[in-house]
């Protein structure tokens, strides 16, 4: 009697199966890597080199053609200039066709050359800042005003780049350098741990309370939930802008309640002195994601086996010694994952503070350090440079997070 | 500690505290006028009252409402819990009074409710604590949550002068009529807000289609067939949420200005729905797991093929989800702004978040800024309100990009 084995390796029905789970998935892997893959390695590539925001033109050469003079003078020229003052441009070429009707006229100049209608000048290397002036007469039959729109309507052709910084092969440390110099930086960072660390934890504490609060059925409780939703509905500048409008020196309402109120006795600038801005900043990051944090636990809340608190109501537990011993045990899943999740997006946020304060005042964390670097200095490479510090930091919170939240979710 | 006595006294006091403070910023709001809570008085007159309500259980009912009356009445002169300005109206006045009075004696008929004035159990304490920790728990949360969107509403009706006299003063003038949306009529007819508007609401449909017709096969794979490389994905799509935004801006714009798609719409429509489409499949395969395989099977039992089961028998049955996930993606799409400011330069092409930042200058007056904030909430907040359940459904199943 044979005993039945069973089959090894992977049946025709399972690869075939593998096949189409990989077609099903090839958009979307594809446009991810190119969006989100392909820019990463971009930014790790920048890091390395001085580009800046004047970069992003690179040196080209620029062609003008014109019909001048008259009567016997007449002639075509070309004003051939390289768009940088200091860079050279390799290979440079000018092609064109004279239209019909126009009948060049004797020589033109060395690097030049006519062959019938068609002209052809290879100047080679075009220094910075240089310019070059091609003359070729010509004679015209019929009135020259006609002909000038049709000469200088027919676009020459013109060949040549200038060495891009992106794509060549020198690489310097040099962005680093001066992202790491000085106090700034270690100022950028610690504006950074304070706003992600105090901003978790104050939205999530707020959470608690207000799940707390809504934890039971009564009229109301759900338009109740959706109003404390709304801050995180709201699109961010509508509500960043009211805060700005809000909490104005001049004209804002908050400071008028607080001089009417004797609180203080002048207006304050919350978002304009120092310490003060960053605890706005932060406030405002409580303000915006508690409801995130509240509609989680809520949630998990919910789901809390009610036999639970009846056993313990039987046990005579007192309603803080049930808080304290049944439902925060049970909550501190949920606690410790929104922990995580959010003090990464809290240390991503850029939005929120580069709408309040635009970085100034003391506000300024990493991302906006960013964008501060890229844009306000125009200097791409150094902001790339904080960049990858931020990706390096966020690698090492993703590690931290696997080995809890594989625990927690059984991912 | 565990006193009638002594626990009433201290809720009463703290609570006089919280409501004198509510009413006056309320009141302040509403009228523009002088309020300001009197935190020592409010201390004093509460305690009062706490023992008063402590020692008259509730079937002495006409002794607790006269404390809290004589309470509200002491507003009228400088030794109440709320000093009332000199310049304001008698209405105003009136309603303070009336205010202090009956909100104080309901509030603390239902803190202190059967509190005895001696001895407490430990229930019994800890029940009141609670009960006052509710009571300010929903003052505080609606007050932070409402006061800066009445602030926001309020003040796009206001003109500039109004404004900077007294910015309290949110009293609408209501003889003026249609006039009192002159900062929307401007916003439509000189800032082409309209346009704004239909831009926003495209790009944010069809991000919405996009995302889906990316994430529906994918997050089906991903639930339903074994194959080599499963659990990475499911793992890196989650990784995918961690990177921020404005470091992937960074060569966006790069790439954009090199191939002449930055300050295109073309090209925010193309990025859109990337940033959307790992929530997406996650959210999406979440719900299929859910979905009972059986039916599947006896549909590719039946002759249907893989791509038809999905077709005619998974979405049909998914839909609720995938209204949760196109909100969410609605949503995401409509108030997304770092994109747009990066990529959008050429006023005719912007979306609405890029053109109510460009309404902050100090040229443009700030009701202008604020009513360009309202007309895009307005549309959000109707689609949340009307569909609630979906979106929090949605909010809660996608753990939610931040």
């Amino acid at each position: 009697m044979t005993s039945a084995t069973p089959p090894t390796g992977t049946g025709a029905l399972a690869k075939r199966e593998a096949r189409l789970a990989w077609t099903l998935l090839a958009p979307t892997i594809i446009s991810v890597s190119l969006v989100v893959i392909l820019p990463l390695l971009a930014i790790f590539w920048i890091s390395f080199k001085p580009f800046t925001l004047s970069d992003l033109r690179p040196p080209a050469p620029v062609v003008r053609e014109s019909l001048r003079g008259s009567g016997d003078d007449l002639r075509i020229e070309y004003r051939l200039r390289n768009s940088s003052q200091d860079i050279a441009i390799d290979g440079v070429t000018v092609r064109d066709v004279l239209p019909d009707g126009v009948m060049p006229l004797g020589d033109i100049a060395a690097p030049c050359a006519l062959t019938g209608q068609e002209l052809f000048c290879d100047f080679g290397t075009l220094e910075g800042g240089q310019r070059e002036r091609i003359r070729v007469p010509v004679a015209v039959d019929g009135d020259p005003d006609a002909f000038e729109d049709l000469v200088e309507g027919s676009e020459p052709t013109v060949t040549g780049s200038g060495p891009s910084v992106l794509t060549n092969f020198e690489f310097s440390l040099e962005n680093f350098a001066r992202v790491f110099d000085g106090d700034e930086f270690w100022g950028v960072l610690w504006v950074t741990l304070f706003y992600t660390v105090f901003g978790t934890i104050g939205a999530l504490v707020m959470g608690l309370f207000a799940a707390l609060l809504l934890n039971k059925s009564f009229k109301g409780q759900g338009f109740i939930r959706g109003l404390y939703l709304f801050p995180y509905v709201a699109p961010v500048i509508a509500v960043a802008f009211t805060w700005v409008t809000l909490f104005d020196p001049f004209s804002g309402s908050a400071n008028a309640l607080l001089v009417q109120m004797g609180l203080s006795s002048e207006p304050i600038n919350f978002f304009g002195e120092r310490p003060l801005a960053l605890i706005m900043v932060t406030v405002f990051e409580i303000w915006r994601y508690f409801p995130l944090s509240f509609l989680f636990i809520l949630a998990r809340m919910q789901s809390i086996d009610s036999s639970m608190y009846e056993a313990a109501d039987m046990d005579g537990a007192s309603p803080f010694q049930k808080f304290w011993l049944l439902s925060i045990p049970q909550l501190l899943g949920i606690l410790s994952v929104l922990f995580l999740l959010r003090f990464i997006w809290t240390f991503n946020k850029f939005d929120d503070i580069f709408l309040l304060t635009g970085g100034n005042a003391g506000t300024r964390t990493l991302t906006v350090n960013v964008y501060e670097q890229a844009f306000a200095v125009s200097n791409i490479g150094a902001g790339a440079a904080v960049a990858v510090v931020i990706l390096l930091c966020l690698i090492t919170f993703s590690l931290v997070f696997f080995k809890f939240i594989s625990r927690e979710e059984g991912l | 500690m565990r006193q009638g006595y002594f626990t009433g006294p201290i809720l009463g006091a703290l609570w006089l505290v919280v409501i004198a403070t509510t009413i006056a910023v309320t009141m302040s709001f509403a009228t523009g006028a002088a309020f300001r809570p009197q935190v020592l008085l409010s201390v004093i007159w509460g305690a009062l009252a706490g023992l008063a309500y402590v020692r008259f259980p509730a079937r002495h009912a006409s002794a607790r409402l006269g404390v809290s009356a004589l309470l509200g009445l002491t507003c009228l002169t400088s030794f109440g819990p709320v000093l009332i300005g000199s310049d304001t109206t008698l209405q105003a006045v009136l309603v303070t009074v009336v205010a202090i009075a009956a909100v104080m004696h309901l509030s603390m008929a239902e803190i202190l409710k059967e509190l005895p004035f001696g001895e407490l159990t430990r229930h019994e304490y800890e029940d009141a604590v609670i009960r006052f920790c509710t009571g300010f728990g929903y003052i505080f949360f609606t007050a932070i949550v409402v006061i800066p969107f009445y602030v926001m509403v309020m003040t796009s009706l206001k003109s500039q002068q109004a404004l900077l006299q007294n910015p309290l003063d949110f009293s609408l003038d209501l003889d003026q009529g249609w006039a009192l949306f002159r900062s929307y009529t401007e916003l439509f007819r000189d800032f082409n807000f309209g346009s704004y508007l239909w831009t926003s609401f495209y790009v944010s449909v069809l991000t919405v289609f996009i995302t889906l017709a990316f994430s529906i096969p994918g997050a089906y794979a991903v639930a339903r067939f074994r194959f080599k490389g499963q659990k990475a994905f499911s793992r890196s799509i989650l990784l995918i949420y961690m990177v921020p935004m404005i470091v992937l801006a960074l060569p966006i714009y790069i790439a954009f200005s090199l191939t002449g798609l930055r300050n295109s719409i073309l090209g925010i429509v193309m990025i859109y729905p990337v940033t959307t489409i790992p929530v997406a499949l996650y959210m999406l395969q979440g719900y299929f797991r859910g979905l009972p395989t059986e039916v599947e099977e006896a549909g590719l039992m039946d002759g249907l093929s893989r791509l038809a089961v999905i077709w005619k028998i998974t979405l049909p049955l998914s839909l609720p989800a995938l209204a949760s996930v196109s909100l969410y993606v609605f949503m995401i799409a409509w108030n997304e702004f770092l994109l747009a400011f990066m990529l959008l330069d050429d006023p005719s092409k912007f979306t609405l978040t890029r053109g109510v930042t460009m309404l902050n200058s100090s040229e443009i007056p700030r009701q202008h800024l604020m009513a360009g904030a309202v007309i895009a909430t307005i549309p959000i907040m109707a689609l949340f309100l009307g569909l609630e359940r979906f979106m929090t459904k949605g909010l809660t199943a996608g753990s939610v990009k931040g």
